[in-house]
């Protein structure tokens, strides 16, 4: 009896404080919006841009989550890694003379290949051996990695911010449109468009990604019909890896520099972003990607600048109390 | 033994690293001046540095898995062995209270400040081991509430001019307060977004602090936060130091004693129950929700306690001072000491701050050191440096 009324009352406050979440800022939005369209769209594209970074990093979270349920607090560093990689090529080819095409290329390569195998390290260094250990120590040597690898980057390198050239031409079929949204931004979107359809194409019709899926609903069940569990966790590392140094390289292009520290508040706010579209889940990541990012640029041009990182966590305590699951994951059971 | 094989493979895992940490470690790119420097003996470090890490991890490894195997179970650090052999526990104890006693008046006060320190980390570090090490909670936003009770100590006294010794319990009460209010909503959930959640309070409580400028003043910060007065008499500064760190003895003696009793007192009991098996634990009729949630309040309330010392003994409040780090730095000290174990955090809280103060040459390498360390620890000694020892209860063989 007691139990129900909890519910209804519940289950009311929940579509009350719907309603209000988006009622209140739909109102006075529309009038906003109606005052002045081209400020509203260029904080729209401006969020699409930074949705699609998110979405690069949080696929990584999501895909490692599905498969082996840990929060790989090292992602974020992947990401740096990438860009620090990107930056450290092009500058170097570029001292060299060499054309700004095949600099722009190589960098992207070499960034891709190497936060790839720095994925697969971590892994075989800080998880692999934690494998059947309880999942705090998984959790911490998972933030012991993020914590080495930034100070890694910081003493070989340097603590300062370097400024990074992009490599990414200001396109000249595109100039036309480019006072709405420039070109970088543009490769951004359809980059990561791209980006998506492969692994979409990678995790639904190729082998490797059965055995992805497979793994992800049960490891053991997934090792007795011949799957090697161990290779396909490596993978997802890899792939992961790889999606997140293709978002570094482009963000590096579009906010001009970097350090050793951008890993992470993009890894906290992609990991924000693959919560809130349903951890475990790609599309959701990809989703929610999209709806962190456009809700973010639109808070930060119509309220306070200075509490974006805020406004995204309290996006976060706000799902985790309301719908933990996200938007598109699923109802998880804890069973013995 | 090593064997051949064993060679092999540690070579080619040594030439794995040297390419992996080719670009970062070798070429220093300078963007703005347009230079290039390469640095090829870190080349040759990193391979030589790879192919004995990688002999000495897979020996470890292999120590680890034998262990495994011969389980013998009782396994009791020293320090435990010693404290239980009555014949040396008391002359230990007693040497350990008068070398903490004599400490501030036979070494000068620089030395005096850094035990301070020090000694407020063993209290947050004791706070943060009743959520982590008993409750298995990650919580990485700990420094939040430090910055809790080092706020409130300022602007209370700023505002009203309230003394030291009121908001002392003024701040335990409100750690406890925000505690609860924080971990109301995250912690019905898995713990994995708890550490996220967390780090995103620290995270907000700074950002709050560094930008609301009528609140707090802003990363300018509090000035002339004043020492605490004993019975309305102030000490000069060499005096206040002394003072301070006597209550900051007396304090981690508290500590001490509160958490010795909770830990096997019947909430005590419930934590560790929940940490190691959770569904198991409900079914024994504990509440898990209420059960975390008072573990994460108590923490709360010890890193606001130990705020309130910080903000004393510095007299400044700024929001520079409760950044990550700290709460990972602070984590690090539960972790590496021996999640659980009092006096491995003691311990861990002792080295972990009192060595790099005095190694100012590496202490840039802190932080990267802290992180290796907690991933060794984890992979090779979960339990910490010195683990903790459960209470047991032996039945004797009756003699006949």
């Amino acid at each position: 009896m007691f139990r129900s009324i909890e519910f209804i009352n519940m289950r009311l406050l929940k579509i009350i404080l719907g309603i209000t979440a988006v009622g209140i800022p739909g109102f006075f939005g529309i009038k906003e919006i109606i005052a002045d369209p081209v400020y509203f769209m260029e904080l729209f594209l401006g969020g699409l841009t930074r949705g699609s970074i998110y979405a690069l990093i949080a696929l990584g979270y999501t895909m490692v989550y599905g498969i082996i349920q840990l929060i790989n607090f090292a992602h974020g560093e992947i990401y740096m890694i990438g860009a620090m990689t990107a930056l450290i090529v092009a500058s170097v080819l570029g001292l060299w003379g060499w054309n700004s095409a095949v600099i722009a290329i190589l960098a992207f390569v070499f960034a891709i290949v190497y936060s790839c195998a720095y994925g697969f390290t971590v892994e075989k260094i800080a998880y692999k051996p934690l494998r059947n250990a309880p999942r705090l120590s998984a959790l911490i040597s998972a933030i012991g990695m993020s914590l080495f690898l930034q100070n890694y980057v910081m003493l070989a390198q340097t603590p300062n911010f370097l400024p990074f050239e992009s490599l990414i031409p200001d396109f000249e079929f595109w100039e036309p449109f480019a006072h709405i949204i420039t070109a970088v931004e543009m490769t951004i979107i359809v980059t990561t468009v791209i980006t998506m359809i492969l692994l979409g194409i990678l995790i639904k019709f190729t082998k490797i990604g059965k055995a992805m899926r497979a793994t992800a609903q049960d490891k053991v069940m997934a090792s007795l019909v011949g799957i090697n569990v161990n290779n396909v966790i490596s993978t997802t590392f890899v792939v992961g890896s790889a999606t997140a140094a293709i978002g570094g390289v482009l963000i590096a292009c579009h906010v001009g520099q970097i350090n050793f520290f951008i890993g992470f508040l993009a890894g906290l706010k992609a990991f924000i972003a693959a919560v809130l579209g349903g951890i475990g889940s790609v599309p959701g990541a990809v989703l929610g990607s999209l709806v962190l990012g456009i809700s973010e640029s639109l808070f930060t041009g119509y309220f306070w600048s200075e509490y974006e990182d805020v406004f995204a966590f309290t996006i976060l305590v706000i799902i985790l109390i309301f719908r933990p699951s996200g938007i598109l994951g699923k109802h998880e059971i804890s069973k013995v | 033994m090593v064997t051949k094989k064993e060679i092999k493979q540690s070579f080619f895992i040594a030439l794995w690293f040297m390419v992996l940490t080719f670009p970062i470690m070798v070429i220093k790119v300078n963007t703005i001046k347009h230079i290039i420097l390469f640095r090829w003996e870190n080349f040759v470090w990193v391979g030589v540095i790879g192919f004995f890490a990688s002999l000495i991890w897979n020996y470890f490894l292999r120590l680890k898995e034998q262990k495994k195997k011969s389980d013998n179970g009782d396994d009791i650090p020293l320090v435990h062995r010693l404290l239980q052999n009555e014949r040396v526990r008391i002359p230990f104890l007693a040497a350990i209270a008068v070398f903490f006693l004599a400490y501030p008046f036979v070494f000068p006060m620089y030395h005096t400040s850094i035990m301070i320190s020090a000694l407020v980390y063993v209290m947050l570090g004791l706070g943060l081991n009743i959520v982590v090490g008993l409750a298995g909670l990650l919580d990485l936003g700990y420094v939040a509430f430090y910055a809790v009770g080092a706020y409130a100590y300022a602007l209370l006294n700023l505002h009203f001019g309230i003394s030291f010794w009121i908001v002392l319990p003024v701040s335990a009460v409100l750690g406890f307060i925000c505690g609860t209010l924080l971990g109301y909503p995250v912690l019905r959930l898995r713990g994995d977004y708890l550490a996220i959640v967390t780090l995103g309070f620290g995270e907000i409580i700074r950002i709050i602090l560094e930008n609301w400028d009528e609140f707090s003043n802003g990363p300018r910060g509090i000035p002339n936060v004043p020492a605490p007065s004993f019975f309305g008499y102030q000490f000069g500064q060499h005096g206040s130091v002394i003072y301070i760190y006597f209550i900051v003895i007396a304090l981690v003696l508290l500590t001490i004693f509160f958490v010795s009793r909770l830990e096997n007192s019947k909430i005590g009991r419930a934590w560790i129950a929940l940490r190691d098996d959770e569904i198991a634990c409900q079914a024994m009729g504990i509440d898990k929700f209420k059960t975390k949630l008072t573990a994460f309040a108590l923490g709360a309330t010890w890193a606001s306690i130990a705020g309130v010392v910080f903000a004393a003994k510095t007299s400044f409040v700024n929001p520079m001072s409760f950044t990550i780090w700290e709460s990972i730095t602070i984590l690090c000290v539960v972790v590496i000491g021996g999640m659980g174990s009092a006096i491995g955090v003691i311990a861990g809280a002792l080295v972990l701050i009192l060595l790099p103060e005095y190694l100012r040459a590496v202490s840039e390498y802190r932080m990267l050191v802290f992180g290796a360390l907690q991933v060794i620890v984890m992979v090779f000694k979960p339990e910490g440096l010195i683990q903790s020892v459960r209470k047991k209860y032996k039945f004797e063989k009756l003699k006949d």
